[in-house]
């Protein structure tokens, strides 16, 4: 009992609490960070490291703990991105308005939505919800009603922001938000994973028919994982609004899924640790391979060489490839051998072996 | 009605490369279970491969229509070399590991659009094509570009073909077996594993016929091209019932004229929320597509 106090509360909460004295340290790390860890610019970059720690833990909450592979997550959080930054910046409601109607919005939409996409299972699932978050996409591109902007993107009304999110001196707040933000996250998750649907989504994953052999309605809780998912998604994407200062279409795009993905498994699937390590290392990555890429090293390279060395996303593509190929259970896989993790555990979910017996073809 | 009919042409036209796209990642999961989200790098195979070759080697060729058709064979070569070569290389050692095959495919698309933009820019490339490719001929009235027929002709073959090598060969009939029960083809003692190789190839091929024509279809080729293409064809397979080629076709179609349609007739845009919301109704409606195979029945 007191070894499970330890690890679920007490480790947690000693890391969070690290995380939080990083403003206040005015040191230069040469290699890491172009600047000083308490200059805006560091901290920005720690931030949005931090806000895709948590989203896809978010994401991971469908995918590790339910065993539900989604294409389509980024709705979610472009609907939180943006719903929250209209409301404020076109109808010009107050901050907290917006953020409880967006909620709201994406509670209902998440319901109806996944009560449609649940009617398939696995890869079709996967399918279903790509194309609803391709809906939202062109919905946020053509926008129709004038209100998203388009290819623009809509930079949000600072004078309805909350003050102490706004300016560049105010970047500390951002950080202390997007932990906080990522804390709660990883809290819900922990307390989840224990209740007793957490246990069930968990069965899911592990065998679904014997789920349901047991009486229960794995639809239902797969439907409750995806609401809770989705709301903690748009809930982020509130977050990630403030962090950018407005919504781009970036957010809405199938790719942003696919990213999540990428760091869920690349840290390590169906472990808390796991997919926020691989949400904060991607992002680092992603932000830094582009100064290498552009070093002088790089720059000296024959063409066929430099090429994929400029893009940071060919690099973090193949790591993810050998990683599956390699490594399923990710990088936190490496710590923890032994156990069955990751990919491993939630093959069986998604794509089982057993041939299906199809009335002709 | 001109208009109507210039509309239906295009739908078509449009129709015939979610065709292209779809046969290949219908047949794929059919037979082995994988959603290739790698189909998209076969379609950049294809449409980049064909403008590489225009530009750099076939450039001598005075004829526009042999310089375009040279390249565009070299195009088909290179995509279904690529897509075997990514069977045998990627997926062949996650046999029977669905879901890490359908990552690796994701990794392989995302990496794959990067090493594009890196080689050749994030700007679309000018695509030369005969002229009379953009002329139009006058039908009731209608002014139909003249490509929409090579679109809609090339489809016909294509499935024409499809159903004549899966119906009438060896090796078809070891594909429609292994889409059936894949278990009972391997106990009978036959290497399926080779058929997945060929479907690969085959669908590799149809995609970069698709990464072909769409280059003619939109006058240049670009890096995100594949990318947008591989979501229609992907609601295509399931409205049409994964599996099936004939579904595949009839769902191609329906989606195309319908994107066609409301994009007009209603308002730009709308065609693709149309699409969308027809999916919906199919799955809540006739959740095995079209075609009746069971949607998701491999999980």
């Amino acid at each position: 009992m007191n070894r499970d106090l330890v690890k679920n509360w007490l480790w947690p909460l000693a890391v969070f609490g690290l995380l939080a004295i990083v403003p206040k340290i005015a040191v230069d790390v040469p290699r890491l960070f172009d600047q000083p860890i308490d200059s805006p610019g560091t901290l920005a970059l720690l931030a949005s490291c931090l806000v895709f720690g948590a989203l896809a833990l978010t994401y991971d909450i469908q995918f590790g703990y339910t065993g539900l592979l989604s294409f389509g997550h980024a709705l979610y959080i472009a609907l939180g991105c943006y719903l929250s930054n209209i409301a404020i910046t076109q109808w010009h409601w107050q901050f907290w308005q917006g953020v409880l109607f967006t909620i709201a919005v994406a509670f209902v939409l998440s319901m109806v939505l996944g009560f449609v996409s649940l009617r398939a299972t696995g890869i079709a699932f996967a399918m279903v919800t790509l194309a609803f978050a391709q809906a939202g996409a062109v919905l946020a591109l053509k926008d129709p009603h004038h209100w998203t902007h388009g290819e623009e993107g809509l930079g949000a009304d600072y004078t309805k922001l909350p003050q102490a999110f706004v300016g560049i001196f105010n970047t500390k707040n951002l950080y202390w938000l997007a932990l906080a933000f990522l804390a709660v996250v990883f809290f819900i998750v922990r307390w989840l994973a224990d209740s007793s649907p957490g246990r069930v989504w968990g069965a899911i994953r592990d065998n679904e028919p014997r789920v349901e052999v047991l009486g229960m309605r794995s639809r239902a809780y797969k439907l409750q994982a995806f609401v809770v998912s989705s709301v903690l998604a748009a809930a982020g994407g509130i977050v990630y609004m403030l962090l950018f200062n407005g919504s781009t279409l970036s957010v809405t795009e199938p790719n942003f899924t696919l990213t999540l993905l990428l760091m869920v498994v690349i840290g390590g699937a169906g472990s808390r640790w796991g997919a926020v390590l691989g949400g904060i290392l991607y992002t680092y990555l992603d932000d830094r391979l582009v100064a290498i890429g552009s070093s002088s090293q790089v720059a000296g390279l024959p063409k066929a060489l430099r090429t994929p060395l400029e893009q940071p996303l060919f690099l973090l593509g193949v790591v993810f490839i050998l990683i599956v190929m390699f490594l399923p259970g990710g990088l936190v896989g490496i710590v923890q051998r032994g156990r069955p993790t990751g990919l491993r555990r939630i093959r069986e979910a998604v794509g089982g072996e057993a041939p299906p017996v199809k009335e002709g073809v | 009605m001109s208009t109507f009919l210039l509309l239906t042409i295009t739908g078509l036209g449009l129709g015939a490369m979610y065709f292209l796209i779809a046969s290949g990642l219908s047949l794929i999961y059919g037979l082995m279970g994988v959603l290739n989200f790698a189909h998209g790098a076969f379609i950049s195979v294809g449409g980049y491969g064909t403008w590489w070759f225009q530009t750099n080697v076939f450039d001598g060729i005075d004829s526009l229509l042999w310089r375009w058709l040279l390249s565009a064979f070299m195009g088909l070569v290179l995509g279904g070399a690529f897509a075997a070569l990514v069977e045998l290389v990627l997926i062949r050692p996650l046999y029977s590991r669905h879901i890490e095959q359908v990552l690796v495919t994701v990794g392989l698309q995302l990496a794959f659009v990067a090493l594009l933009i890196g080689g050749f820019g994030a700007d679309a490339k000018p695509y030369t094509v005969p002229p009379w490719l953009h002329d139009t001929t006058t039908v009731f009235g209608a002014h139909i570009p003249n490509d929409r027929w090579i679109e809609i002709a090339t489809a016909i073959v294509v499935l024409a073909l499809l159903q004549l090598f899966l119906r009438k060969t060896r090796y078809g009939l070891i594909i429609r077996a292994g889409v059936e029960n894949r278990a009972m083809v391997q106990a009978l003692g036959i290497d399926v594993r080779k058929a997945f190789t060929l479907v690969f190839a085959i669908g590799g091929i149809a995609a970069a016929i698709a990464g072909v024509l769409s280059g003619v279809y939109f006058n240049v080729v670009g890096p995100e091209q594949g990318t947008s293409l591989l979501i229609f064809a992907f609601i295509v397979v399931v409205i049409g019932g994964l599996g099936s080629i004939g579904g595949s076709a009839a769902a191609a179609v329906v989606v195309g004229l319908t994107q066609q349609y409301t994009n007009y007739y209603a308002s730009a845009g709308i065609g693709d929320m149309v699409v969308v919301l027809l999916l919906g109704v199919v799955l809540l409606t006739r959740p095995r597509g079209f075609a009746g195979a069971v949607v998701g029945a491999r999980a």
